[in-house]
């Protein structure tokens, strides 16, 4: 099971947050900041894989990241995930956004909070893998985003 | 055309993302960010209604600053009221609301339920799948309450969309998982099943993950997903990397389902049908000759994605541990990837490997890769790698290469990671002691731990160094030389002090030949460091003192002398001054005679289990100590089954050289200890000197023979026979060692109540006061039942081996359940007899969690081991047991009921013991409670 999500910037600013279990939000900023900083002092080009921090349940979880240049994506997850499956389906993650966005960067995260958490919600649902297909995911998020705009023109026209 | 476009969006929102990046201070920040909660809340409470578009506007600035990680208590209402909204916009974004910033007030919940109960009944997909997204993220009990029984029904029902069908089972999944028991096992479970076989990838994708979990907790009841998987694994194993389109993934079809299916199957044993088993064994021939082919792709995705099938390939290879030929070829893989260039990869292989060690086809093959591993330990540039070669080389030693890997690990130990240091010294102390054949090599390698990383090495590893030294006189003099030779070290550990102290106030007498470690200068070099140390250190050199004064009475007015000085007679340090005033009192006072009684030599300590090893599994969680844990369990085995042979020599390690210790000259200790573990007992741990006397008595509830105690000089058998109030026990003491027992005599009482008149006992012959090496005597106790009781009486065992006291305490196991006449009954007779006994003190009632398997035959066993009737087909529901017996006392009988209820999905009991009286009723049920 896949306990978290957290994408932070190099300097640890969290651009999102996907918790799988329930946690305070104390707790939750807690273990942001504590994953930061077991990721971001290790090397470029080494292991992706580590044991995760006490906060999370130490040594029975893994987290597993990708660095993408400004950018750290790290899944917190239970001994019963494949560790490459999931360095896996991080980058089938990052190709979606980036085709969503066209060339996903850091300020997108930021301005489309509510879209990166509906493509997320196509891929993971309650910790569980639900669509690793990346065409799939896109052709959701292609009707979603046409939904909304004809509910905007709509709205626009009314208040005209 | 992108999904998203850049321009639209809110003007508002973007403004305020502006405002907080561009702050320059944290300070900044949070004012404008107050300032902003501050806005949203007034536009909240106030008397204009908000439009769809500026509520979610707002929910989204909050949901920004909650991410920064600012607490948002307000905005849930509105919220809620966006998600019952009909626009897709709004509702999406309420949803998200609800999801991100969870709140449990019920009142809310209730709103919400009512919003996703309209969602779930549109029939619009999307909307559909924002409330099942709802719940899952959610996952409240009251939220279970309200949809567990509507959400199975989605996910089988026929005219259900593929995307609602994966939401469905991911959501029954979360709700499975948070509240079990409102999740019904019924009619949907089969069809759960043939959702492996839909023709929609993604429907098996998410459909795996709830049949994994399910199958975990009902293997039985989804049995026949394992034919289906294995097809399934099949079809994608052999397919095209064009076959699946979609989820082809750079070349690799349908990795992550693969996967998925791999660990699923690792929730069974090997297949018993043939066919399909002959089908799977193709399945991981053909992945293992993949892995051999060139590559489709150089991209790193194409290789992770194959490697990852790859590993759980093997996982499922080691996990069945039955087919010796793709056991070595799995391991031949690993060896492959120990030497990649990707890190990920050797991480992996040296994990998976772990594992394999333990399995007896592959252990000699994965000791071939020792080298290798050796070299990972000393050049990862990870410490996440190395921390797994480190616990490789743990799981893959054995006798044969103990000494070179302990080498390893104490010179990886100068330079290793704060981090792990622990863990290390626990390990190597661990393996110097499970794999001594030379007991000077393990007191070296401990006193090399204490100077290499003295900080790290706890009391258990350097209390464990000291009672092995006790109990191996051949090692005592090595000992006492190099701790004293360590101890001429400028700078040397407090831990290396304490053991110091403790051996030369033992032994100290058998280096004082040489001058140059003369009395007195094993005096000085001691109290040299007496002043560096902390009280407890010091307490201890105090002790070490008195007893050269026994040792070495030249030494008696030197250190008389110290022990007056002010700074001890006068500490202010309570524990110091008393040793202080109390040894130099005794040096003065005692006769030499009395000197030599008093601080006699300390006798070997009983065998009990290693508190090393304990404090490590502590630590590691039981996977990190497989192979020994794989150890204990045999042993503990061997004594449950009574066995009079030593079971425990079946250690999973091949060990020619087991049989140098029996070769040694010399008695204390007889061959090696079947495992590590059990070699000497920690009498510093809580249960002072021996076993704790109930720790057999469990074993004995429901049945009448085996093996009562075992250490490793002596083994105690037992057999009794029960009938009506009476009983006779048979006890057998069995000499193990070689040498015999002096003065053996055995006495059982019946401590309080016990024994003015609840329990009468006799014991019929009386023992020979000697028992020969290897022999086995017999004994015979008669057992009167005169009322009920409770507590169980004392066997207590004393005898000299080696001139060494031995003094043992025991229970005895008799329980009252002993004294059952089973009585059948039917039906109509039980129910009416358990309605008589409805006083509240009549009844004993405990849920509890099952600590073995809930095997229907077992329980039966086990309770007609406990002496009653095991009554068919009186439980309406045929899953219960009930039983009934007469307890026999001589005073009067105790009719007694049982109802046991199995919840297998919970894995838990409810036990209702009644009987006409009420100590019955509590004491059974705290005996059986003990046995599922």
């Amino acid at each position: 099971m896949i306990k978290a999500i957290l994408i932070f910037n190099n300097h640890g600013k969290p651009r999102l947050s996907k918790f799988y279990e329930h946690y305070t939000e104390d707790t939750e900023q807690q273990i942001i900041r504590e994953t930061f900083h077991l990721v971001s002092k290790r090397d470029e080009n080494i292991c992706n894989f580590l044991e995760g921090g006490l906060l999370i349940g130490g040594s029975e979880n893994k987290l597993i990241y990708r660095h993408y240049a400004t950018l750290y994506f790290v899944f917190c997850v239970d001994s019963s995930e494949s560790e490459l499956g999931i360095l896996d389906l991080i980058q089938v993650f990052v190709e979606t956004l980036d085709k969503c966005f066209e060339n996903v960067c850091e300020l997108d995260l930021i301005f489309h909070m509510d879209k990166v958490h509906n493509i997320l919600a196509e891929m993971v649902m309650g910790g569980m893998v639900l669509e690793t297909n990346m065409s799939e995911i896109i052709t959701q998020a292609e009707a979603h985003n046409k939904m909304e705009k004809s509910e905007v023109r709509a709205a626009l026209l009314r208040s005209d | 055309m992108p999904a998203v476009s850049k321009g639209d969006g809110m003007r508002g929102l973007a403004v305020f993302i502006s405002d907080i990046r561009n702050c320059k201070s944290k300070e900044a920040e949070i004012k404008r960010i107050n300032k902003e909660l501050a806005n949203i809340r007034s536009k909240f409470k106030g008397d204009k209604a908000l439009d769809g578009y500026s509520k979610k506007k707002y929910v989204c600035k909050l949901l920004f600053i909650f991410l920064l990680g600012h607490d948002i208590d307000f905005g849930h209402m509105e919220a809620v009221n966006l998600l019952s909204s009909n626009k897709y916009t709004e509702k999406q974004i309420g949803y998200l609301f609800i999801s991100v910033l969870v709140n449990s007030n019920s009142e809310l919940i209730r709103l919400i339920n009512n919003a996703i109960k309209n969602d779930l009944s549109s029939r619009n997909p999307t909307f559909m799948c924002l409330a099942l997204h709802c719940i899952a993220n959610v996952g409240s009990r009251e939220m279970a309450e309200a949809f567990a029984g509507e959400i199975p029904r989605i996910l089988v029902a026929g005219d259900t969309m593929d995307s609602v069908k994966q939401s469905a089972a991911l959501c029954l999944l979360r709700l499975y998982k948070t509240s079990p028991d409102l999740v019904l096992m019924g009619e949907w479970t089969s069809r759960v099943v043939h959702l492996l076989n839909d023709q929609h990838m993604g429907v098996v994708t998410a459909a795996i993950s709830l049949i994994t979990c399910l199958s975990q907790k009902n293997p039985d009841e989804f049995k026949t997903c394992v034919s289906l998987a294995v097809s399934r694994l099949s079809r994608i194993v052999s397919s095209a990397s064009t076959d699946l389109q979609d989820y082809t993934y750079y070349f690799v079809p349908a990795p992550w389902l693969s996967c998925k299916l791999l660990r699923l199957l690792q929730c069974y044993p090997p297949p018993e049908d043939g066919a399909v088993k002959g089908r799977l064994v193709e399945c991981l021939e053909t992945i293992l000759n993949k892995a051999q082919e060139p590559p489709k792709s150089k991209k790193v995705q194409h290789s992770n994605a194959k490697n990852a099938i790859l590993f759980e390939a093997i996982s499922l290879i080691i996990h069945y541990d039955s087919e010796p030929n793709l056991l070595v070829r799995a391991c031949n893989q690993l060896g492959q990837f120990l030497q990649h260039r990707e890190t990920n990869l050797r991480y992996l292989a040296l994990e998976s490997m772990c594992t394999l060690a333990s399995s007896e086809f592959s252990h000699e093959a994965v000791k071939t890769h020792i080298e290798t591993v050796i070299n990972a330990l000393k050049t990862e540039r990870d410490v996440s790698v190395r921390q797994r070669a480190a616990d490789l080389l743990y799981a893959m030693c054995d006798r044969s290469n103990a000494k070179q890997i302990v080498a390893e690990m104490l010179s990886y130990l100068e330079t290793a990671d704060y981090s792990i240091r622990e863990e290390m010294v626990l390990k190597v102390a661990i393996l110097a002691e499970k794999y001594a054949v030379d007991y000077s090599w393990y007191v070296d390698t401990i006193l090399n731990l204490i100077r290499i990383a003295g900080d790290y090495v706890s009391e258990e590893v350097w209390y464990r160094v000291i009672q092995i030294v006790i109990n191996r006189d051949d090692v005592q003099g090595y000992a006492a030389k190099t701790v004293f030779e360590a101890l001429q070290a400028p700078a040397c550990h407090e831990n290396m002090v304490k053991v110091g102290g403790y051996i030369l106030g033992e032994f100290g007498n058998l280096i004082a030949g040489d001058p140059r470690s003369s009395p007195l200068v094993q005096f000085n070099l001691l109290h040299s460091k007496f002043h560096l140390c902390s009280v407890p250190t010091r307490a201890l050199l105090l002790s070490a003192y008195i007893k050269f004064i026994n040792l070495f009475p030249e030494t008696k007015s030197t250190i008389q002398e110290v022990l007056r000085s002010d700074s001890q007679i006068r500490n202010s340090d309570v524990e110091l001054q008393q040793r202080a005033v109390e040894y130099l009192k005794l040096s003065s006072i005692a006769s030499t005679d009395v000197l030599a009684t008093v601080l006699e030599e300390m006798p070997p300590f009983p065998e009990r289990e290693s508190s090393i090893l304990a404090k490590l599994k502590k630590k590691k969680g039981p996977g990190a100590v497989s192979v020994n844990e794989l150890e204990e369990g045999k042993r503990e085995g061997g004594e449950l089954n009574g066995g009079g042979e030593r079971g425990g020599d079946s250690s999973s390690t091949p060990s020619p050289s087991a049989d140098l210790l029996g070769l040694r000259a010399g008695p204390p200790v007889t061959a090696a200890a079947p495992s590590a573990g059990s070699l000497l007992v920690d009498v510093f741990s809580e249960a002072v000197k021996q076993p704790s006397p109930t720790a057999f008595l469990r074993l004995f509830v429901c049945k009448n023979n085996g093996v009562l105690f075992e250490n490793q000089l002596l083994q105690i058998g037992i057999k009794s026979e029960y009938r009506q109030n009476l009983g006779r026990m048979y006890l057998f003491y069995g000499n193990k060692t070689s040498v015999q027992f002096v003065t053996f005599t055995t006495t059982v009482t019946c401590p309080g109540e016990l024994q003015s008149h609840i329990l009468h006992i006799h014991t019929w012959n009386s023992l020979e006061p000697l028992i020969e090496g290897g022999a086995q005597v017999q004994q015979v106790i008669n057992i009167e039942c005169l009322t009920d009781f409770s507590d169980a009486p004392l066997l207590n065992i004393k005898f000299r081996y080696g001139g060494a006291l031995q003094n043992l305490t025991l229970k005895l196991p008799v329980t009252i359940n002993k004294f059952f006449q089973p009585t059948e009954m039917a039906s109509h007779d039980f129910f009416q007899r358990w309605k008589q006994l409805s006083l509240p003190q009549q009844e004993a009632q405990k849920i509890f969690k099952a600590n073995h398997a809930m095997d229907t035959e077992v329980l039966k066993a086990k309770l007609l081991g406990l002496g009653m009737a095991l009554l068919e087909n009186v439980d309406p529901n045929p899953e219960n047991f009930v039983c009934a017996g007469v307890i026999q006392t001589k005073a009067q009988q105790v009719g007694s009921l049982l109802r046991l209820e199995p919840n297998a999905q919970a894995q838990m009991y409810r036990l209702t013991v009644r009987s006409s009286k009420d100590t019955v009723s509590k004491r059974l049920c705290e005996l059986l409670a003990e046995q599922f």
